[in-house]
């Protein structure tokens, strides 16, 4: 099984060299960690930031400079500052490489369910119906099921929608899975995970062959 | 064309109650500390507030809304606050949820006077729910108007007496496209400067958007999470 370190290290294995990358609030936040040596990418903070940096020594935060999440963070060598307009000018123009966010549910058809709990939790989208409606690439980090030990990988979701057929990878506790015509197709399974547990989490159309390779951190 | 005022209370003061506003603003960055004070002091009500957050319990519009000053929220995300919550739940306050580009987007649509765009985010959504449907090269949309205020509330770094702006760092945010969609558009800034000592190169926000500017004083600047490493 993987821990939230391990599927942010495993998400990051996906960025390549020349990126512009939006990574969401949560899971995706820690990619940023664990970007491969080599690799150059620039983050995206939809607040309006190209080329976000690592949180500043203590004493030097700066309440004009945060991210999405409303952290303080820095700039780096070749960052650039810019409008809210322009910002998802860039999300909906497909000029942001890859997307990484949080889910509480996402179908066999690749939607997802994110952004409010009816009659529990209605905090708002923000930016997410933005980026998951344009997205070239969506990987989405989440749990694969929930406290009560339900799936969250699902043939329909039950929440409230934040886009349809728009997620096109899926990283979990229990595994690595692309969305295909045929539902989620597992690619790797984390370390320890049979594919058995995996059939039994999963509610959604999955197709998994009993010789999926076990992932490599 | 000098648009310099005083002070927070004479720039705000033809604001009355059941008007439309406009606060520029990211969360608690970039948010207009000295109007919000002002707007709270003067305790006109009935408001409707376009921000994309709505402050936190007890800094920037959360200070509204203590004062039951606000009727209805036009927001993207509303996330860090609990009398905001309460009183959505309680059904005192409206609220208007919506895609955070979208917002952006409408209101600069309503600056530069075009009516409505075609959007992909919120299809297949509650946000659709009611809403013109049309396909472009085989991808669906939806149809979003425009959005207009009378009266924009703005925060810039530095300003002169023309009303020209540049902001700082991610305080930008909606601040410039809000100043346009105002039908009076009010500026406060942390450094207020003669015409000529900022170079046109750098203006973010041009003057020809801004009715009023004021320098602004006793900055609180709040950090939302303070996030830092070791040294």
């Amino acid at each position: 099984m993987l821990d939230k370190n391990q599927i942010a290290k495993r998400i990051a294995k996906e960025l390549k060299d020349g990126y512009y990358v939006n990574l969401g609030i949560g899971i995706p936040t820690l990619v940023a960690n664990y970007i491969p040596e080599g690799v150059d990418v620039v983050l995206q903070s939809e607040n309006g930031l190209l080329g976000m940096g690592p949180f500043p020594f203590e004493g030097e935060e700066d309440a004009d400079l945060i991210n999405a999440g409303k952290q303080t963070i820095t700039t780096l060598p070749g960052s650039a500052f810019f409008d809210s307009c322009t910002s998802f000018a860039m999300i909906r123009g497909e000029h942001v490489d890859l997307t990484v966010l949080g889910a509480m549910e996402v179908s066999d058809k690749g939607d997802i369910s994110n952004w409010k709990i009816p009659g529990k939790m209605v905090k708002g989208m923000g930016g997410a119906m933005d980026l998951v409606a344009s997205a070239k690439n969506i990987i989405v980090a989440m749990q694969h099921v929930n406290r009560e030990g339900q799936s969250k990988l699902l043939s329909e979701c039950t929440l409230p929608i934040t886009g349809l057929n728009c997620v096109k990878k899926v990283v979990t506790e229990l595994g690595f899975f692309e969305i295909t015509e045929e539902g989620f197709l597992l690619i790797e399974r984390a370390p320890g995970v049979t594919v058995e547990e995996i059939r039994s989490k999963t509610e959604g159309r999955l197709v998994a062959s009993d010789d999926a390779p076990e992932m490599v951190l | 064309m000098n648009k310099v005022v005083e002070n927070a209370e004479i720039a705000i003061q033809d604001i009355t109650s059941g008007s439309v506003l406009m606060l520029g603003g990211f969360g608690l960055c970039g948010i207009p500390e000295n109007c919000i004070n002002a707007i709270v002091k003067k305790g006109i009500n009935n408001l409707v507030c376009i921000s994309n957050n709505a402050g936190v319990d007890d800094f920037g519009i959360g200070l509204m809304l203590q004062k039951n000053q606000v009727k209805k929220m036009i927001s993207s995300y509303v996330g860090e606050n609990s009398i905001f919550e309460q009183q959505m739940l309680s059904g005192e306050l409206e609220v208007e949820l919506i895609p955070q580009g979208t917002l952006a987007t409408r209101c600069w649509m309503g600056g530069a006077g075009i009516p409505a765009f075609y959007t992909p985010a919120g299809v297949g959504t509650e946000v659709a729910i009611n809403k013109e449907h049309r396909d472009f090269h085989n991808k669906k949309y939806i149809m979003e108007e425009w959005l207009k205020s009378d009266f924009s509330i703005i925060k810039a770094w530095k300003g002169d007496t023309h009303g020209n702006l540049i902001f700082k760092d991610t305080a930008r945010n909606f601040n410039p496209m809000m100043a346009m969609a105002g039908k009076t558009t009010i500026v406060e800034v942390e450094i207020l400067l003669p015409a000529g000592e900022l170079d046109p190169n750098h203006i973010h926000t041009p003057g020809i958007f801004v009715n009023r500017i004021f320098q602004g004083t006793n900055y609180e600047k709040r950090i939302e999470q303070r996030t830092t490493k070791k040294r």
